[in-house]
């Protein structure tokens, strides 16, 4: 009960920022030189004059700002996000088709970070100075120093094209024609390469993190404490330090979701996975402006749940902490 | 060994593989099946080449739908058209349509669809042919199969030939009559008459068509049961989707120029620019005339002469181009000539021009500083904008690049003006009244791409031009561009630097591949697969 008065006080302090980040990139937007018309017209290879106004009228770019600004927000009330010109579809058409891709690759990609990450990160801490410490360390830097596209290019150049053992990109073999359990072993296998190149910088932090933070934690008091009284090394670890240890992690989870998007961006791009990322880009730069609003809301959308569920799992975490 | 075509031109490399490998594969008997998988590095939205005249949609509708007439390397072929004349004056241009031809949905092809297209789409909405058309009067059918062509002013029969391959897809009026046209929802689900039938459009994906069984050119055609088209935007994923084999064919340079260097050397592959000779663009250096430094005829010589164009062609293009001369390329058949002034590269030559327009070297040694806007239409671009700065340098002119993505190069050049120099491509559409003279015409409204918008004026010039687009005689019709051209390289309002077809690689899997001058914009019925 005290859960949904909070989830529904979030909700309400969420509307009025999410109305402002609309209005500013909308705004913002409006900067940039150009619009889809120039765009559209830029890639049939030139139109004549009529037509560009034509076009222009008809996508309403011959307003001023203000006035599409206002008819957009006016939309935007009724949940309707408009038409994509660039798609020839609805913009939530567009952005459905897409977002469960997206959604996939950041949610295996941080669970697979997260999950080696900690777990690396704390044998690392307990065996700190160690060989073992030395080697996951190490690992952990080269990851965190390859960027994602040399790493994809490179796996792609070693598991595809010299192996053969997966597919280049995509999300599935079109032409297969795949049904059942084969369809979702083919789109798995997609998956995988894009999944690796994306986790690997975020597994590295998580091991950072996590490992600076064992250390701290192992030598409070309260752990000599429970130590002095006869914890065994697995109870403590389990009960006394990770569970403490993990609180800056989490923070760090919650954060880093928001920037996955801007990571998802280039690993999308080569290996031509067609989610929000890539289309948010694309959307840039053909001006493809209720797509992009549409991406920026459905963005802010999920970053505010994700720092609400962030802050529930920090009360989880430590008790002390109160949800007010 | 026989070769059925014509070479581009010598200074064309790579073509001579594709020759071979066409050569070959004419012995072969062709096999029936396969599914060829082609990339394209731009999503398209509008997938009716009745509305968007490009080479991005026609790579993907060719197949579907088909134009009245093709072009071979023999001369037009046709196609919905069996047989075509002009009435003396001009004024009158009738198209014999072939008989027994159904649209993919079962209903009959008439001289009513190509009115209804002629009048509604390709007049109204085409972008290129609503200039081409504007003196389009009426389509009449004086019987289902004979479609007659009314204009106010005479049209040359050449000119509408040149332009029918790209300009003239019939639609069919039963699913379009009666609708708003632009927002027809057959506009991204095309049908056609074509060897291919369209099956889906999964945005972001691929396009995907299958076998037309009923395709008129008997049971035999096509060859293939089903052609997908990845859009793949990155070239090195592109690259390595052609040599995992996940994908056969890439077209429109879709690929860095160093990985066709390499796959140029994979016995897998034929790498070249062969069928793409309807498609030769211009690497260009344009002007704003408005600039006083800009307006003056040295200085442009000057630059001209600044420009090592060789250098480039080696190292930019890595051989695959040649030099320009003038906006008419040399694959354009009777209207190019290379009888024009050229300016060869001569750095001592530039600095003596600068001197004499009165821009002497300051005590940076700098004589003029220019603000270039290079285009953002991939590699050769964005390459030739650096190359002319650095050799802009050599000869006293300080160029600052302005680099922007499409939109802004666009609107900054075209609509804006703001720019001194500013440098992209400009493709060639198989006639020079189609889509070239538009860029030494004046008089284009601001804001419209690829048009003069460079603020260079001459009467005299657009005289000609229009004089041209109205001749009814091929030969003094030449004559006339050969003339245009002359002017042209002699007044620079523009430069076109670098002529250059685009570049394929392709499985050798494929046989006749590139096998007409707009290949990857035709319909492919003949196009077959070897076994692995």
């Amino acid at each position: 009960m005290r859960i949904l008065k909070y989830a529904l006080r979030r909700a309400a302090q969420a509307v009025p920022v999410i109305l402002l980040i609309m209005i500013g990139a909308f705004l913002l937007l409006k900067l940039a030189p150009g619009d889809t018309v120039d765009a559209l017209v830029g890639d049939m290879g030139g139109a004549d004059a009529q037509f560009i106004a034509r076009l222009r009228a008809e996508y309403g770019l011959d307003q001023p700002v203000w006035v599409q600004l206002w008819r957009y927000l006016l939309k935007m009330a009724s949940f309707d996000f408009g038409w994509s010109f660039v798609f020839e579809q609805p913009v939530a058409t567009v952005l459905l088709d897409r977002l469960w891709i997206t959604l996939t690759l950041m949610c295996s990609s941080l669970f697979l970070a997260f999950t080696i990450g900690v777990a690396l990160g704390a044998i690392a801490a307990r065996r700190a100075y160690s060989a073992t410490d030395n080697v996951i360390s190490t690992l952990g830097l080269v990851f965190y120093a390859t960027p994602s596209f040399f790493l994809a290019l490179m796996m792609i150049v070693l598991f595809s094209i010299k192996l053969g053992w997966l597919p280049v990109g995509g999300v599935k073999d079109i032409a297969a024609f795949y049904t059942g359990w084969d369809h979702y072993v083919d789109v798995a296998l997609h998956f995988v390469m894009p999944t690796a190149a994306l986790s690997l910088i975020y597994l590295a932090f998580y091991l950072r993190l996590m490992r600076a933070s064992v250390l701290e934690v192992a030598e409070l008091d309260y752990v000599r404490t429970a130590r002095a009284k006869g914890a065994g090394e697995g109870r403590l670890m389990i009960h006394h330090i990770m569970r403490n240890a993990l609180l800056p992690v989490v923070t760090l989870l919650g954060l880093q979701f928001s920037t996955l998007l801007g990571g998802s961006v280039v690993v999308e791009t080569i290996f031509t996975l067609p989610g929000l990322g890539q289309l948010a880009y694309q959307s840039v730069i053909q001006r493809d402006m209720n797509t992009l609003m549409g991406i920026v809301f459905l963005s802010s959308v999920i970053v505010i749940l994700v720092n609400f569920l962030t802050d529930l799992l920090y009360a989880r975490l430590d008790s002390r902490i109160e949800l007010s | 060994m026989t070769m059925p075509f014509r070479l581009v031109g010598p200074a064309i490399v790579g073509a001579a593989s594709v020759l071979m490998a066409a050569g070959l594969s004419a012995q072969e008997e062709p096999r029936r099946g396969g599914t060829v998988v082609t990339l394209m590095s731009s999503e398209q939205r509008i997938l009716n080449p009745a509305l968007r005249a490009s080479t991005g949609v026609y790579n993907i509708t060719g197949k579907i739908v088909e134009p009245l007439i093709d072009k071979s390397y023999d001369g037009y072929v046709p196609v919905l058209a069996t047989d075509w004349s002009s009435s003396e004056d001009g004024l009158e241009i009738t198209f014999k349509l072939r008989e027994g031809v159904k649209w993919h949905d079962g209903e009959d092809f008439t001289c009513e669809d190509v009115s209804y297209t002629a009048m509604n789409m390709w007049k109204e909405l085409l972008n290129y042919s609503s200039t081409l058309q504007q003196n389009l009067e009426a389509v009449d059918c004086p019987d289902p199969h004979t479609a007659v062509f009314k204009y106010s002013k005479p049209m040359p029969l050449d000119l509408m030939l040149a332009a029918m391959p790209d300009l003239g897809h019939p639609m069919p009026k039963h699913l379009y009559e009666g609708t708003d046209i632009l927002k027809n929802e057959y506009n991204t689900a095309p049908v056609g008459t074509g060897p291919f039938k369209f099956v889906e459009y999964k945005r972001g994906q691929y396009v995907m068509m299958e076998r037309n069984d009923n395709y008129w050119r008997g049971e035999q055609y096509p060859y293939l049961d089903r052609i997908v088209v990845r859009f793949i935007k990155d070239k090195s994923a592109a690259a390595s989707a052609l040599e995992a084999g996940e994908v056969l064919e890439s077209s429109f340079n879709a690929i860095a120029m160093a990985d066709v260097e390499r796959l140029k050397d994979d016995p897998r592959f034929d790498v070249g620019t062969k069928g793409y000779e309807n498609n030769v663009a211009h690497s260009t250096i344009e002007f704003n005339h408005r600039n006083p430094a800009l307006a003056n005829l040295k200085v442009r010589q000057a630059i001209y002469h600044g420009l090592d164009i060789d250098y480039a062609i080696q190292t930019i293009m890595r051989g695959f181009a040649k030099p320009g001369r003038g906006p008419i390329p040399s694959t354009a058949g009777a209207n190019y000539t290379d009888d024009v002034p050229t300016y060869p590269y001569d750095v001592e030559k530039a600095k003596a021009l600068l001197d004499e327009a009165g821009y002497p070297e300051d005590e940076n040694g700098v004589r003029l500083r220019l603000r270039h806007r290079p285009a953002p239409w991939g590699e050769y671009t964005q390459l030739w904008g650096e190359y002319f700065a650095q050799a802009m340098k050599e000869i006293g002119i300080e160029v600052e690049l302005l680099t922007n993505d499409a939109p802004g190069f666009l609107s900054g050049v075209y609509r804006d003006h703001d720019f001194d120099t500013a440098n992209g491509w400009h493709q060639f559409r198989s006639d020079p009244a189609v889509s070239t003279t538009v860029w030494i015409r004046s008089g284009a409204p601001v804001g419209t791409p690829w048009s003069n918008q460079f603020g260079w004026q001459s009467d005299k010039m657009d005289e000609m031009i229009d004089a041209a687009a109205q001749e009814l005689d091929p030969e003094t019709r030449a004559q006339m561009y050969h003339d245009i051209q002359a002017m042209a390289m002699a007044e620079l309002p523009v430069i076109f630097a670098i002529e250059h077809p685009f570049i394929s690689a392709t499985s050798k899997r494929l046989r006749n591949h590139h096998n007409t001058p707009r290949w990857v914009s035709s319909s492919w019925y003949d196009l077959w697969l070897a076994e692995e």
